[in-house]
């Protein structure tokens, strides 16, 4: 009897930790297979047409500038706009607000933001700066991505400054600097790494998303640099060829995501390397 | 001495600049942080404000019907939030348990030296685009799953009374299902690395005292580590299925997009962001588009209901985490 249960237990043990191993193995076999999918169908479809043209009508043959040039603008206006915002206001939840009620709420509130679907934040921004004014805009796209980017600076800025010691700001203080000279010149200073990785992982999070923009800043066949016109983008020309039945469209939208995901999962990977380098961590 | 002279001395005047540039940038970050706290009730404003016409035509009936035509301009919410459901319920059926295999095996089981490398892995899974998510699910996973699961699920799952149901049908690949199982791959990481942290705090001394009582791996987690983290765990999950509700470009991209309700889960379906996403450029006429913005309302209020438990439920983790 003793001996039975005994190995019940030990079959009911190898049982569980064997599923939680083939559960290991299934996660890293999917990220696996979409690389290989991406590399596979990207990698052809890499000529440096791409670089070079626009994106073409259905059936012709063409390249991507037009979007690649437009998804650097959106992106870049939207961490421009994005990154003050979450580091400052991270900056007031660690530094002054401490103790009140309105740093606890802004800190849920943005923690609650940063999950809420991006489609929402999209419709948002359609109802406040697209219908207003009746026509989509490269502005509107890049409010958009400010908007999700803002939770995920705020976030890391709020952690990190945290980690700082609060004898570091004492000595600051000791010497008669005033309370901005210490926010700016020690912790900042302190924990740019980690500022920086919050920023970059915005990015990341931003450089990827397609649907708020599909009703923010639409698309462009053209070359635009109007940014108060709808302007083409990576992710909505990638969603667009790719549920074409055309072959030349099908190959750009496999190439576009090669290339996002090349840009996204590098910067995920830079931001790491940058978060865990022994030398710039707090303390 | 004039330098200590307080009515206009120079000390006195640089004292006074370095108070007004205090004050600025302190008044600087706090106007960045209410923008941030006004920005939820923003959307919450601008998004029943827009609904306001489909709930003028439809009133109540907009959450009790299902047609869903525009050429009639009749609309009615319950095709979409019954996808929406169902493709979450699905992810979560399947991704809790992955997930909590992966976070035991990470916290558990992995040598140390292997637990960097695969958990960067995983969280890199994360930070995939849904869009990518979306040309693999369509392009790769539903033929595949298409040709070797679907007709295998038919024949031995379908002849089963009542659930059987659920399982019949042709095998299109794309459909209710596959988006779910799709969304299921998406919550993994997220899930994961929440149930590995919270693992994490608990006291070495529990464990320990387990194992030298001779309980083995997995009695430890049963026993000791899931009673000791039930709450947070739950939060996770609830941070997972927020969000699967709002998952969009993947599932678009499998879904089928038909707006109806079937009771086979390999039958194309809609959910309320892929409708979305996908008839929102197209939508002509004030109440047409007004029924969309009142499903994208649906969805902030049960999302948002969802993730404030979450949060809720995790509040007591990240005390610990934090310190």
């Amino acid at each position: 009897m003793g001996i039975t249960r005994y190995r019940w237990r030990r079959i009911l043990n190898g049982f569980f930790l064997s599923t939680s191993v083939i559960a290991t193995l299934l996660g890293l076999a999917v990220l696996f297979s979409i690389l290989t999918t991406v590399l596979t169908h990207g990698i052809p479809a890499l000529t440096p047409d791409l670089f070079t043209k626009m994106t073409p009508p259905p059936g012709n043959s063409g390249g991507l500038l037009n979007a690649i040039v437009g998804s650097l603008i959106i992106t870049g206006i939207g961490i421009a706009v994005g990154a003050p915002i979450g580091v400052l206001a991270g900056t007031f939840l660690a530094e002054f607000g401490r103790g009140k009620w309105l740093t606890d709420a802004t800190r849920f509130i943005s923690d609650v933001l940063l999950s809420a679907p991006s489609i929402l934040i999209g419709l948002f921004v359609f109802t406040v700066a697209v219908k207003p004014v009746q026509h989509f805009s490269a502005w509107a796209g890049a409010l958009t991505l400010a908007i999700i980017a803002i939770p995920v600076i705020l976030r890391t800025t709020d952690d990190m400054l945290r980690l700082v010691p609060n004898d570091l700001r004492e000595a600051g203080a000791a010497l008669g600097a005033p309370q901005w000279k210490i926010v700016v010149k020690i912790s900042y200073r302190s924990v740019r790494a980690g500022i920086v990785t919050g920023i970059l992982l915005a990015l990341a999070r931003i450089s990827g998303e397609t649907a708020p923009l599909l009703f923010t800043a639409l698309n462009n066949q053209f070359w635009s640099s109007n940014v108060n016109a709808p302007m083409a983008n990576l992710p909505v020309v990638i969603f667009q060829f790719a549920m074409s039945p055309y072959d030349d469209w099908q190959r750009l939208a496999w190439a576009g995501a090669l290339l996002t995901t090349a840009a996204i999962l590098g910067l995920s990977v830079l931001a790491r390397i940058l978060l865990f380098s022994p030398k710039e961590r707090p303390q | 001495m004039t330098a200590l002279d307080t009515t206009n001395g120079t000390l006195s005047q640089g004292f006074r600049t370095q108070q007004i540039a205090d004050r600025a940038f302190r008044g600087l970050t706090f106007l960045c942080a209410v923008i941030v706290l006004l920005t939820l009730g923003a959307i919450l404003v601008a998004l029943a404000w827009g609904s306001l016409p489909a709930f003028r035509a439809f009133h109540f009936d907009f959450f009790t019907r299902s047609v869903w035509n525009p050429v009639t301009v009749q609309f009615g919410a319950v095709a979409a939030i019954y996808g929406t459901l169902t493709t979450s319920a699905i992810a979560i059926l399947i991704g809790v348990p992955v997930s909590f295999g992966i976070a035991l095996f990470l916290s558990e089981l992995a040598p140390l030296w292997l637990r960097r490398p695969i958990g960067t892995a995983i969280e890199l899974l994360a930070a995939v685009p849904s869009i990518i998510y979306g040309m693999w699910g369509l392009f790769v996973f539903a033929p595949f799953f298409a040709r070797h699961y679907q007709p295998w699920m038919s024949a031995h799952l379908g002849p089963i009374p009542v659930i059987g149901q659920l399982f019949q049908g042709p095998p299109l690949g794309i459909g209710i299902f596959t988006a779910g199982l799709i969304l299921a791959i998406m919550i993994v990481p997220f899930i994961s690395s929440v149930i590995r942290d919270v693992f994490q705090t608990v006291p070495a001394v529990m464990r320990e005292s387990a194992y030298s009582i001779g309980c083995s791996t997995w009695e430890v987690v049963w026993n000791i580590l899931l009673p000791y983290t039930r709450t947070s765990i739950i939060g996770a999950i609830m941070l997972g299925l927020g969000r699967a509700l709002g998952e969009t470009m993947a599932v678009t991209f499998v879904i089928g997009n038909a707006h109806k309700i079937s009771a086979s889960l390999f039958t194309p379906g809609a959910t309320i962001s892929s409708t979305i996403a996908n008839e929102f450029t197209e939508a002509v006429g004030d109440v047409y588009y007004s029924s969309l913005i009142a499903l994208g309302l649906t969805l902030f209020i049960v999302t948002m209901t969802v993730l404030t438990l979450a949060k809720l439920m995790l509040l007591r983790l990240e005390l610990r985490l934090r310190g």
